[in-house]
């Protein structure tokens, strides 16, 4: 099955299902913001949202609605602080209730290492003397079937579908990756349907021999979306914006605030370009 | 020397701890400022890891975020999150890990995930990260942490990660491979553990401060190790460093970014 080059709002509406197990990877670079917010828009429900760490896009999904539960092991707002829609949702249920399955990195690594090889749990010597595992059923210890040594164990993680961004892909779907990579390949490869979201559509992908590169088979979907993964960056293209992720705190503090720069930026714009657009035009 | 803050010497306290060869595992934060001025003064070779895989970095300002492309762009390679963490760390591949928190017991245990109780928590924090695993592997452990009765506690609300556990060899009976936190430094000046409790005591004071003020900061009653060592102020040169390198950093994280439209 090769990939197919779809617009992003198709590859959301075709892939994407209420209730599904949903994984936005990217750790730090590479966030698939503009995936995450036409989620948003499509308002889908139910959602088991998976991330090592939510970001502003898992906030503003949770914030919106989307999520019935999350799947993560760090979730601040990167050298700032708190993701106030988060922590409400966890401290307040607003706006709903949120399940929480709480690893470590480490942890999360390994399921989805696990996942990627589809191996029904991962293992690692990991979250000793520590309280997680009295709160989540899924890190458990097995035993060494040589030597008796134990070890944590955790699920597989096999997201329904996984998303990520990337600088390209070529036309047949392969996708090439550089710069910080997080546990995205291992992610893209442990998920039933792998959509993608690029800055360029290129005839021939630029020769790396060990760069990232997600085989065309692998790849359900590829959807062209420059600046797709702004305000986090891709590296090459653009940088970080480090001074919106410090706004974001003050624009998610209070829910009224977050709802009308969520309105105004995300629903009330139909893209991700006309929701640049919509930036560039409160910044001038 | 000119007047420094308590958050400046405290940086500067930390870094002085780093080895030039040493193999560092940094967190965000005061970690970061500390293993960079180690590396802009005393220890130019020392291997810089942030757990977004980036190996042997050399910012020339300090990230936001753990995986700013900064990072990538300077360092000596990049790898998958999952080798990071399964091939340097778990495999004894690091010599010291920085890790912050909320709460820190008299053991060195710390809380980085909620307030309250973890069903309903009063306040959540943002989780544990790598540190369960930093704390577990690296050879050693040093805590940076700003000293109030509310951050040093005699109970803590929840155990991200594990230092001595209950002391007196718990952490090594537990099969914990590091070495654990071999120092806590703070606002006033260094803890570290008791040989045979595992108990942090106070064994260091910036100079001019008191046992009386280090006391009134902990939240458990705090021991006092036979010895006390003072540390000396941060250095011109040090001072110097670590404010020209806040001076880029700033600078760096305000420059406006061109929307990728």
């Amino acid at each position: 099955m090769s990939a197919a080059i779809l617009p992003l709002r198709e590859a959301i509406d075709r892939f994407v299902n209420d209730g599904a197990s949903v994984a936005l990877e990217g750790f730090t670079h590479l966030i698939p913001f503009a995936a995450g917010h036409e989620i948003i828009r499509q308002r889908k429900r139910d959602l088991h949202l998976i991330r090592m760490t939510p970001d502003l896009i898992y906030d503003q999904m949770i914030g919106m609605g989307c999520a019935r539960a999350l799947t993560f092991s760090w979730g601040g707002n990167p050298g700032v602080g708190s993701l106030h829609r988060l922590r409400d949702a966890v401290e307040n249920s607003w706006p709903h209730r949120l399940e929480l399955n709480e690893h470590s990195h480490a942890g999360m690594a390994a399921a989805f290492c696990a996942g990627a090889a589809r191996l029904p749990f991962g293992m690692l010597k990991g979250y000793l003397g520590t309280d997680l595992p009295a709160h989540n059923p899924n890190i458990r210890r097995v035993a060494c079937p040589f030597t008796g040594e134990m070890l944590a164990a955790v699920p597989a993680i096999n997201p329904d579908v996984t998303i990520l961004h990337a600088q390209r892909a070529d036309r047949a779907g392969n996708v090439a990756i550089d710069g910080i990579l997080g546990a995205a390949r291992e992610a893209a490869l442990a998920a039933r349907t792998l959509i993608v979201t690029v800055e360029e559509i290129v005839d021939a992908l630029p020769p790396a021999m060990n760069g990232i590169v997600l085989p065309h088979w692998v790849v359900r979907a590829v959807a062209h979306c420059p600046g797709g993964a702004y305000p986090s960056y891709a590296q090459g293209h653009y940088a970080r914006d480090n001074a919106f992720y410090r706004k974001w705190d003050t624009i998610a503090r209070d829910r009224a605030g977050f709802l009308a720069w969520m309105n105004q930026h995300v629903l009330d714009t139909p893209d991700h370009g006309a929701f640049l657009a919509s930036l560039q035009k409160d910044a001038a | 020397m000119s007047a420094c803050t308590r958050d400046e010497w405290m940086t500067v306290a930390a870094a002085r701890l780093l080895q030039n060869r040493d193999v560092c595992f940094v967190g965000i934060g005061l970690p970061s400022a500390a293993c960079n001025l180690a590396r802009l003064t005393h220890a130019p070779e020392i291997v810089l890891i942030y757990e977004s895989g980036t190996i042997g970095t050399r910012p020339d300002v300090m990230p936001l975020s753990i995986g700013d492309g900064e990072l990538a762009q300077t360092a000596a390679c990049v790898v998958p999150l999952p080798e990071i963490f399964s091939y340097y760390l778990q495999a004894g591949r690091v010599d010291v890990g920085f890790l912050g928190a909320a709460q820190i017991d008299r053991h060195g245990n710390l809380n980085s995930t909620v307030i309250g109780p973890y069903e309903s928590p009063s306040t959540r924090l943002p989780g544990a990260g790598g540190a369960p695993e930093i704390a577990q592997h690296a050879h050693q452990v040093f805590v940076m942490l700003r000293a109030t009765r509310r951050s040093f506690v005699e109970q803590l609300d929840f155990c991200s990660s594990a230092g001595y556990l209950d002391g007196h060899g718990a952490r090594a009976r537990s099969g914990a491979t590091g070495g654990g936190p071999r120092a806590v430094i703070t606002d006033f000046g260094m803890l570290a553990p008791h040989p045979q409790s595992e108990e942090l005591q106070l064994v260091a004071l910036f100079d001019g401060v008191t046992a009386e003020e280090a006391r009134n900061a902990i939240g458990w009653p705090l021991q006092v190790a036979d010895r006390v060592d003072s540390i000396a102020p941060p250095t011109a040169h040090e001072l110097d460093t670590l404010r020209a390198l806040h001076a880029r950093t700033r600078e760096a994280h305000a420059r406006p970014v061109h929307l990728p439209l």
